[in-house]
């Protein structure tokens, strides 16, 4: 009886293990090895970057790290700035490296915001680093990156 | 006109920050399906303005990438009482609008 009972555990255990096997590969390939940035991604870093230099700093961008659904991620983006008439946050930018189209949707803001504040729901096509860029009223940008493993992909109607 | 739903606190002090939600009901259609990109035309909303006493507070521009049915939160500075006018227009030029009055005692 005894032995039955370990080798009952032995095989729970080595199901348990198979079972949790794919989840800890998919997380390490979420990290370095994931797919590089889409080249639509980087045309359009480079079109909305201008020549000017996108420094990674004032940026928060709050991403599930996990995204059950790609059909609908909420995102929230906060930026430091002190929303005045002469220095606020003109657009917020939301980029996708993996998407069919790589910008997902623009934020203007006026100082009557009071805060630089936005949030909203996104569609990702897969697991993939998610940009927000804020355009300041002095021309300058600052992005922050964040990723989200995906599990059901989103972009096709009726997927 | 396609249902929407906005959440506007019903009063704040002048200077308050205040938060501002809202989401309306749409497809979003991107026009890719599992055919290919531009199987079918694209209908989402791609325009979202706000504007408070009449002046513009907020606007989006959204893309394919906006889920469906568009959620947005923001802030807003209270400054007097007046209404909060929200207006999506979608690829076929459906117009929706709806507003809310902030009061500010």
């Amino acid at each position: 009886m005894t032995l039955v009972r370990v080798d009952r555990r032995q095989a729970l255990a080595t199901l348990a293990a198979s079972l949790l096997a794919p989840v800890t590969v998919r997380a390490a390939e979420s990290d370095p090895s994931m797919k590089p940035p889409s080249a639509l991604y980087l045309q359009a870093r480079t079109v909305l970057a201008n020549g000017r230099e996108i420094r990674t700093a004032r940026v928060t961008l709050d991403l599930p790290r996990l995204a059950e659904n790609g059909n609908s991620v909420t995102l929230k983006i906060d930026v430091a700035s002190p929303m005045t008439a002469a220095d606020h946050v003109r657009t917020i930018h939301i980029l996708s490296e993996q998407n069919p189209i790589a910008t997902i949707g623009r934020f203007h803001l006026t100082p009557r915001a009071g805060r630089a504040f936005v949030s909203t729901s996104v569609r990702l096509a897969t697991t993939q680093n998610v940009h927000a860029i804020a355009e300041m009223s002095d021309g300058s940008l600052w992005e922050a990156q964040a990723e989200s493993v995906v599990l059901i992909a989103a972009c096709i109607d009726g997927g | 006109m396609r249902p929407a739903r906005i959440v506007v606190p019903e009063t704040a002090k002048v200077g308050e920050i205040v938060e501002i939600k809202a989401l309306i009901q749409h497809p979003m259609v991107t026009g890719h399906t599992a055919a290919g990109a531009n199987t079918e035309p694209r209908d989402i909303i791609h325009t979202l303005t706000v504007t408070y006493d009449g002046a513009e507070i907020f606007r989006a521009d959204f893309m394919p990438g906006i889920a469906a049915n568009p959620y947005v939160a923001f802030t807003t500075v209270a400054t007097v009482t007046g209404d909060i006018v929200f207006t999506w227009t979608d690829d076929k030029s459906e117009v929706t609008t709806a507003a809310r009055t902030l009061r500010v005692p």
